[in-house]
């Protein structure tokens, strides 16, 4: 079912890009660049104004596309317009995905003095119907789910939870029990953004999930091919690259790049990343035959 | 100690825990140790916390009868002089309190988010006190407008890290502090400066600025024989307001008065998403902002607004999610009131009793203005802060806004320094 499928023949790459960064127009086009270099899933970002668990990279991409103009109902006209066809996970805050509707309600409200009824449902209906396939919400954690969980199954969506390596015990058991689509596995503390090494956080992350049914996908601080390839190889079902990327969006936007050169660049970093979880899987250790 | 379930996260349908994954094991840490700690003294911390307060912070602070303020009003006004607190403001409650506990908790590095810099610098003292080596988060537009914190803050050796997106205040600076928290939480303590935040924070805030309406509520019936007719205290996040009202929360019979600031004007830029105020209590809409659902200013999307007071330390578009809960309740009553009414009280208050107030404080001295003689016979007013730090803002201000009751400063010209 859903997102699984991004997973079902070989390692994923899944790309995470801000909506609307540094424009919508540009912004189509690099997310479809990143398709045409092998993406299996989109992880794409509607930009919240107080993004508590972005590095600066992410950060400085979401108050560009803030900056541009990007809004609620521009998010989905933009996923609307999109011309890819591997499954598109929605990133953001949950204060949006609280308030989607709330507003409507509200004024209609008013008239009553009646409390106007918000929550995910809206929100998810929406998305729903613009073929958004799923969520990650970082600041959203299992205890607090319930509502969106019960949205995503009335809409048959996906809810995916980010398992840090501090995370261990009863939370572990109440994330395994909502979660659906993938698992995002922080591969280590702090917030996102691009980096050189591997950290031994992300192997004790990957056992501790190991019998977990639903595909594990790693990121923070996935830069290259050779990186994807050892996280692969260390036993990940797929990587999650951002910082990487919005790195050539920035670039390309502080030096005043057509969006064509952009959108090659991005294609060419994708498949540099897919083709480096390909590897990695080739290399894995293979279980002793008997 | 207030009678509420320590394990409950919610105030009613407010509160919560919206955090980032990486950081909900500190909270289950920091809910561990806020009960066997706080709520239970083990190891006597408690105790030495009191202690502390009493020979480090200058506590118990006095309610003092205003003399003045009563006849103009025809009410009996007392101040809580949390302003006499070391530091100049009640925040040294809140930060002793949380150094201490970080100590506790065998945790190494302080870090701490500041709006005004009260908060900042009072976590500085604190943690220079207790040997604990701290990190201060700041937004640029307040590290330019609130310098004399900032030489505080070093001077006590702190670091001080600016923070440079958005539009550099406050709420930018806890966004920040909550990042570096996500990289080094298992060595380092978050000191979060008002009852905002995720669960335990705004019980735990609470708690250590408790001591406020803890001596208030003595104070009052040994010095009037019985309970105010109210409590008046100014509302940003809320840390003084919740700390001079959590006492008496149980007393029907006081009225809880909490003053946010109106700013320039009680409309939105929706467009632009400004909200030219901070009055969260009053014209704010519940969602989900720094880890917590509460009241906020936020745009019909929920992108968070840029709110705005002349009062620093008041200019933040969420609020502690009790104080929210206790105002939908009906125990509290939100009101706010606008800076042109608030510089005029901050004189009123220095050129009538000679106590010079934090802009903050000001809000709340402006209200007791405005409703005057109808908050009852016995008003108790928390002097959260002292105005030292707001010198500089107030003389602009002021000038531009040629307000009567401004004094004079042509004595510089007659040197001729001008201004």
């Amino acid at each position: 079912m859903g997102l699984e499928r991004a997973f079902a023949d070989e390692p994923a790459f899944v790309p995470y890009l801000a909506a609307g960064d540094p424009t919508y127009e540009a912004s189509l086009s690099y997310v479809e660049a990143l398709a045409r270099g092998g993406a299996d899933a989109i992880e794409l970002g509607l930009p919240f104004s107080e993004p508590m668990a972005e590095g600066r990279t992410i950060q400085n991409a979401i108050v560009r596309s803030l900056d541009a103009g990007m809004t609620v109902e521009r998010y989905f006209e933009f996923v609307a317009d999109l011309d890819v066809d591997v499954p598109v996970v929605c990133m953001t805050y949950y204060n949006l995905i609280y308030q989607y509707g709330g507003s409507e309600a509200q004024s209609a409200s008013d008239a009553s003095g009646a409390t106007a009824s918000k929550g995910p449902r809206p929100f998810v209906e929406k998305a729903a119907e613009v073929g958004i396939e799923g969520f990650v919400v970082p600041d959203l954690p299992a205890e607090e789910a319930g509502p969106l969980r019960a949205a995503c199954d009335e809409f048959g969506l996906d809810l995916v939870f980010i398992v840090a390596p501090t995370t261990t015990g009863e939370r572990l058991d109440r994330m395994r029990e909502q979660v659906s689509g993938y698992v995002y596995v922080q591969a280590r503390l702090g917030v996102t953004g691009a980096r050189e090494d591997v950290d031994d956080a992300t192997e004790e992350s990957l056992a501790r999930l190991a019998d977990w049914d639903v595909p594990k996908a790693v990121g923070f601080g996935i830069k290259t091919g050779d990186h994807a390839a050892r996280i692969v190889g260390a036993g990940a079902d797929g990587i999650i690259v951002g910082s990487a990327l919005i790195d050539i969006v920035a670039e390309g936007h502080d030096n005043g790049d057509p969006a064509e050169a952009v959108a090659d660049r991005l294609e060419a970093k994708a498949r540099e990343l897919k083709e480096g979880a390909l590897r990695g899987e080739s290399e894995r250790p293979q279980p002793e035959r008997t | 100690m207030s009678t509420d379930d320590a394990h409950d996260p919610k105030f009613g349908e407010y509160g919560g825990q919206y955090v980032p994954e990486a950081l909900m094991p500190a909270m289950e840490e920091l809910e561990d140790a806020y009960e066997r700690y706080v709520l239970e003294n083990e190891d006597g911390f408690m105790d030495e916390f009191r202690e502390r307060l009493a020979d480090f912070g200058g506590r118990p602070t006095p309610l003092q009868y205003a003399e003045q303020l009563s006849e103009r009003y025809d009410t009996d006004v007392y101040l809580k002089r949390e302003d006499l607190l070391h530091g100049g403001a009640h925040k040294l409650n809140n930060a002793l309190g949380q150094v201490l506990l970080a100590k506790y908790m065998g945790k190494e590095r302080i870090i701490a988010e500041t709006g005004a810099g009260q908060h900042g610098t009072a976590t500085a003292m604190a943690a220079a006190h207790l040997d604990m080596p701290c990190e201060i988060y700041m937004g640029e537009t307040d590290i330019a407008r609130q310098r004399p914190n900032v030489f505080r803050m070093r001077i006590n050796g702190a670091e001080v890290n600016p923070v440079t997106v958005g539009r550099g205040t406050l709420k930018e600076a806890i966004t920040e502090t909550f990042r570096d928290w996500a990289t080094t939480v298992e060595r380092t303590h978050y000191v979060v400066g008002s009852v905002v935040g995720p669960h335990p924070f705004p019980k735990l805030v609470r708690d250590f600025q408790a001591v406020i309406s803890e001596e208030a509520r003595e104070q009052a019936i040994e010095q009037t024989g019985g309970l105010p007719d109210a409590v008046v205290a100014c509302a940003g996040g809320g840390s003084n307001t919740m700390g001079a009202f959590a006492e008496f929360v149980a007393d029907e019979s006081v009225e809880l008065h909490a003053v946010e600031a109106g700013g320039s004007s009680l409309e939105v830029d929706e467009e632009e998403g400004v909200a030219p105020n901070s009055a969260t209590l009053s014209t704010g809409d519940e969602g989900v902002l720094h880890g917590a659902r509460t009241k906020l200013l936020q745009d019909s999307d929920g992108q968070i607004m840029e709110s705005h007071s002349v009062s620093a330390g008041l200019d933040y578009a969420g609020v502690g999610p009790e104080l929210a809960h206790l105002v939908d309740e009906g125990r509290v009553t939100p009101a706010n009131v606008d800076d042109d009414a608030a510089l005029e009280a901050f004189h009123r208050l220095s050129q009538d009793e000679g106590v010079i107030p934090a802009l903050e404080t000001a809000h709340a001295f402006a209200y007791l203005e405005e409703r005057r003689d109808d908050l009852g016979d016995t008003v108790v007013v928390n002097v959260s802060g002292r105005g030292d730090k707001d010198l500089e803002t107030v003389i602009e201000e002021t000038s531009e806004r040629d307000l009567d009751i401004a004094p004079d400063l042509s004595v510089f010209e007659r040197v001729g320094g001008g201004l």
